[in-house]
């Protein structure tokens, strides 16, 4: 067996795969969320900087293909990890196990990304590839963005899928060091302060959007 | 029978390197011809089923608990001595070893007890080298603290959990063993009798404690490591498990059993607090270098403890024995306590306890710095008392804690049947009528790593026996013997548990025969024991079957050898007319309360050799010379 | 006080089990869990029942042994207490408190609570010592140990090998136990020349017995009577994955 393959195998190799990925995918959503924030400057900015990134070409195809790849090992890898810790207890507890300190970010974070992989389907299927959008525009972010959180529904679904995504990057991002072995020896390991706020500034960034358009603060 | 302790001539200190060479070596293509049955997984049987399986023999290792890790030298707290003289306090070998023997009340071998100190350095170096965890001071060296009864700083310690890492460095030793194939390792595995084949000892029978299963295994030697039997006082410091089915059957096939009235009574445990209580826990003896004890001056003081002024207190120990005060030996420290509580003047509910207390420690040093030292310990009384030490004084008391007793061994660590050779504490050696506080670790370990593996090959290659293998009609009738016995406990459907039958001879034996003994109680227990044996093979109650896990099983058994046990040890107690360390007799004690040893009449060991169930057991003597150190009364004045 | 118990009863380790109802009543307040549960069965045995099987030693919450999932937490409801060292006084009188085995695959019953934990042996068997065999150590002084350094090793090395890591675990997983002890031997000077080949086998090994992954949730901290902390995980990650990426030192024969 070779050293890759072992790795993949192992536990502790798979939550490795599931950080570096993960922190790939975070370091996407920290771009990302900067970037729409431009649309609180008014539709040329934001879409000049879509047309920025359409006119790199192959660039943005490798960038898409990487964060898919990202995306895919994450995803196996939890699938995987997750039979995994199934199969070690095939017989629960009669009486119910009670959690004590572990946080709602950390017992959410298998459910709360099976919803955030249906959201990002959903997404890409809105704002990139438009056939979900009522009134798509292809080059026109601004507008598609408008438009698109004109319906509640719409609206309800993001924040709730946003919810998720921040609870998924408090603890990721918390644990994505210490899978890693990086993490810096605590008198008390269950803090975790950076991970609060940056998942707090990309929560906050990407759920203001559509909240300020369908207040109508963004028209 | 004829007792030759095989202690080699010469001077003291040249013993056991003579030994050493003198001893014949078993070629090392051979060794793995040779099969070695290990019970027991504690300091001595685990250091010694790995370090047999590192010299290439097959070690087969057995241990009644779920894992080898879990054996009872688990719990020893304090610490481990070694005359290592890191401290330039003028310590030396020779200090160790006359420590040793005075400390053991001259009732030691004095060739064994040189050899334990020798090898206590290289004790210290293995265990560091196993990654052992001892405390260490800024400067990277390891940290020494003194221990009950020594006035030099020889004891190496881990926090509160020195038994714990020292286990764990044998269990690891083991485990690495085992995946090397060196060791078979047989857990949740109960031996229950010896085989004897041609007057030696060739094997065993076990019971498979999960299926119920009895199983043979067929060895060149044994070894039993299987620890003392202090829970023949039903209340002890032992593990609930702890037991002395191993050394009382191999007793019964002709292991002489020496010393058995010889228990250690530790003064620093928690008090009994009911009818309901299990077991007593040990309070770590190195608390005894910062708390001091007393109870009050006058009968009866019923005040809370910060009520009692400093002059209506009696620090009685520090006013007994002022150079030594709280640090007085063992037997010493507890024998004053049941003084002053015969006295009334005993706290706590029951008022049978004295006071621990760290006050001033506390304002000497800081309350952090006690802490550090024995936090775990603090925070362990706290849970069990519900008080808290820092502000308000412990309550210790006496409790039953080790045997100095066991099957009787040579130099070699063999008992009286050859090939059956017996380590650490289910041995008598070492540690005479007392043991200093922290030399229980030391020698299982030197036992275990050091000796036994050495005199195990002159045994093997000098004796050189012949192939045996389970099918031997011995084994089978062995087994036959040791599955009837389970069944006719099964078979009586009494009305009373095997706990209650437990309790009850506990409590007669620490009556009669706990830290003061007299002949009139004695000679009552000799026959309360026989008619409680006799009604616990009539009236006992074992539920379920003997094919499944079945502790009331287990339980049965032990406690049936410690019905007979109990009388040998009271039958010692009588013969022994003297006070010497742990055996204390009213009838021989100093005008001023101390124990009167006879050496004229009693400087020997007292080897039992059991002569049938009905039969009074056979008393053979080993004269103890003391060429090095001199007889004299012990004073810790 | 009195309490109402409800324990799982197994005959046998693939006889099917259940909750049973126990009342146990005028129990001391200063009893210990398992003098509790002692006197329950005292009580079963003359009521000519079957008493229930539970795993206990010392009794001092040192050797490991007992191993109760008590109201659906490990070792019960006080923080750094085996359930050998819980007492009554800890529960409300007149409560109810459900006492289950712990629940792992890796861990399997063999009656009512008392389950196997042999697959702990196993992963210390595959790496969980340094070879030191007897008579080779050099003087104990000859090696300076930073205080540090051996306290934090300390911390780790205290883990009794119960399970209440793995019991706790959403996951089952076995991480705590088997990074304390690469913790604790990877901290110390006589523990680095196996310290990858210690991490990697250790870690394969706890795969092979069955055990889930860690996600961190920090239950077995919680749960651990030694508050063994999880940043031995961190650790024992760290340990593994650089050995994992090492380069290899090509295999020589002997004979060449």
């Amino acid at each position: 067996m070779n050293r890759v393959q072992a790795l993949w195998k192992s536990s502790v190799g798979k939550k490795a795969v599931m950080a570096v990925s993960g922190l790939l995918l975070v370091a996407y959503l920290v771009t990302h969320v900067l970037a729409n924030l431009l649309v609180f400057q008014g539709p040329e900015k934001i879409n000049l900087y879509s047309r920025l990134l359409h006119g790199t070409g192959g660039a943005l195809w490798v960038a898409r293909l990487a964060l898919l790849a990202a995306v895919v090992v994450h995803i196996v890898a939890a699938v995987q990890l997750t039979r995994r810790s199934q199969v070690a207890r095939p017989v629960g507890y009669a009486g119910g196990r009670r959690p004590q300190v572990s946080t709602l970010a950390s017992r959410s974070i298998r459910w709360g990304g099976v919803l955030i992989l249906v959201f990002i389907v959903y997404h890409v299927l809105h704002f990139t590839v438009g056939i979900v959008h009522t009134s798509f525009v292809e080059g026109d972010p601004y507008h598609n963005v408008v438009a698109g959180f004109a319906n509640l529904l719409v609206v309800a679904f993001y924040e709730l899928a946003l919810v998720a995504v921040g609870l998924h990057l408090y603890h990721g991002l918390w644990s994505s060091g210490r899978s890693l072995g990086v993490s810096q020896p605590s008198p008390r390991p269950l803090r975790r302060q950076l991970a609060v706020a940056l998942s707090l500034i990309v929560w906050a960034g990407f759920t203001v959007i559509p909240l300020a358009v369908y207040a109508g603060v963004i028209r | 029978m004829e007792l030759r302790s095989k202690v080699p001539a010469g001077p003291i200190e040249l013993k056991w390197d003579k030994h050493r060479f003198e001893m014949k070596l078993v070629n090392p293509a051979n060794k793995r011809k040779f099969t070695v049955i290990v019970v027991g997984s504690g300091l001595a049987g685990g250091a010694a089923a790995a370090t047999l399986s590192e010299l290439g023999y097959r070690v087969k290792c057995f241990c009644f608990q779920d894992s080898p890790r879990r054996a009872h030298s688990i719990a020893a707290q304090g610490g481990i001595n070694a005359a290592k003289n890191y401290r330039n306090d003028g310590d030396s070998v020779y200090r160790l070893f006359y420590d040793t023997v005075k400390g053991g009340d001259f009732r030691a071998r004095e060739g064994n007890v040189y050899r334990l100190a020798q090898i206590s350095v290289e004790i210290i170096d293995q265990c560091v080298a196993q990654g052992v965890p001892f405390a260490r001071e800024y400067g990277g060296l390891l940290a020494n603290r003194s221990f009950g009864g020594a006035q030099v700083s020889r004891t190496f310690y881990a926090r509160g959990q020195t038994g714990q890492q020292l286990l764990l460095g044998a269990y690891q030793a083991l485990e690495k063993e085992v995946a090397r194939g060196g060791v078979t390792m047989y857990s949740r595995t109960e031996m229950l009798d010896v085989v004897v084949i041609d007057g030696r000892a060739r094997g065993i029978v076990v019971r498979d404690l999960v299926t119920g299963k009895i199983e043979s295994h067929a060895a060149d030697a044994v070894v039993l490591g299987t620890g003392g039997y202090g829970n023949v006082f039903y209340l002890s410091t032992n593990a609930k498990g702890s037991n002395a089915t191993a050394i009382w059957r191999a007793h019964k096939r002709g292991a002489a059993f020496a010393n058995p009235c010889y228990t250690q009574i530790h003064p620093t445990c928690i008090p009994v607090s009911g009818e309901y209580q299990s077991k007593l826990t040990l309070m770590s003896e190195s608390l005894r270098n910062d708390g001091r004890v007393w109870v009050p001056a006058a009968a009866g003081d019923e005040r809370a403890p910060d009520q009692i002024p400093e002059s209506e207190r009696d620090y009685y120990l520090e006013r007994r024995y002022p150079s030594f005060g709280n640090l007085a030996p063992r037997d010493i420290a507890s024998r004053a306590a049941k003084a002053v509580c015969d006295e009334g003047r005993g706290v706590g509910p029951t008022r049978l306890g004295v006071y621990l207390d760290f006050a001033d420690a506390i304002q000497r040093v800081g309350a952090s710095t006690i802490r550090e030292r024995y936090g775990n310990l603090f925070e362990m009384y706290g849970r069990i008392t519900d008080e808290d030490p820092y502000r308000v004084p412990m309550r210790i008391f006496p409790a039953v804690h080790y045997t100095m007793g066991g099957l009787w061994v040579d130099y070699n660590l063999m008992s009286t049947i050859p090939g059956l050779h017996v380590i650490g504490e289910a041995n008598f050696s070492d540690h005479g009528a007392n043991r200093l506080g922290a030399s229980a670790l030391m020698q299982g370990l030197a036992d275990g790593y050091f000796v036994l593996p050495s005199t195990i090959g002159d045994y093997l290659a000098s004796e050189k026996p012949a192939p045996v293998d389970t099918t031997h009609p011995e084994f089978r009738l062995t087994e036959g013997e040791v599955a009837d016995r389970t069944r006719k406990l099964l078979a009586i459907k009494g009305k009373r548990t095997v706990d209650s039958f437990h309790r009850e001879l506990g409590r007669i034996m620490w009556e009669q025969c706990g830290m003061a003994r007299t002949a009139t109680g004695l000679e009552q227990a000799i026959v309360q024991i026989p008619s409680l044996r006799e009604e616990f093979w009539r009236n006992v109650n074992v539920p379920g079957s003997d094919a499944e896990l079945n502790q009331a099983v287990e339980k049965a058994g032990r406690v049936a050898d410690f019905l007979e046990l109990g009388e040998l040890m009271c039958r010692d107690a009588l013969h022994r007319e003297e006070s010497c360390g742990g055996h204390f007799r009213e009838e021989y004690q100093t005008a001023d309360g101390e124990a009167r040893r006879d050496d004229d009449r009693f400087a020997y060991v007292a080897a039992w050799a059991y002569t049938g169930d009905h039969a009074a057991p056979r008393l053979c003597k080993e004269p103890l010379d003391f060429e090095y150190v001199h007889l004299a009364q012990r004073s810790y004045k | 006080m009195n309490v109402t118990l409800q324990v799982w009863r197994q005959a046998g380790p693939s006889a099917p089990g259940g909750m049973v109802r126990y009342e146990a009543n005028d129990i001391s307040p200063d009893a210990s869990f398992l003098e509790m549960l002692d006197v329950v069965n005292e009580r079963l045995m003359a009521a000519g029942e079957v008493p229930i099987a539970f795993d206990h030693d010392c009794r001092e919450g040192i050797c490991g042994s007992c191993s109760l999932m008590i109201n659906g937490v490990a070792h019960g409801p006080n923080k750094g207490t085996a359930t050998c060292q819980l007492h009554m006084r800890s529960f409300a009188d007149g409560r109810e408190i459900s006492v289950e085995p712990w629940r792992s695959r890796a861990f399997p019953i063999l009656r009512d609570l008392v389950v196997s934990r042999e697959a702990f042996d196993r992963i210390i068997a595959a790496g969980g010592y340094i070879s030191a065999p007897t008579g080779s150590a050099i003087d104990g002084n000859a090696t300076l140990i930073a205080k540090d350094e051996v306290d934090t090793a300390m911390d780790a090395a205290q883990c009794i090998g119960c399970g209440a890591c793995v019991a706790a675990c959403p996951n089952g997983s076995a991480s705590l136990f088997t990074a304390a002890k690469i913790t604790h031997l990877g901290l110390l000077p006589q523990g680095q020349p196996e310290r990858g080949l210690r991490a990697r086998r250790m870690v394969e090994q706890m795969d092979i017995e069955g055990f889930g992954g860690c996600t961190l949730y920090g239950e077995c901290q919680e749960a651990c009577p030694k508050l063994i902390s999880i940043d031995t995980i961190t650790r024992m990650n760290r340990d593994y994955l650089r050995a994992a990426v090492a380069p290899v030192r090509a295999v020589v024969s002997e004979s060449d």
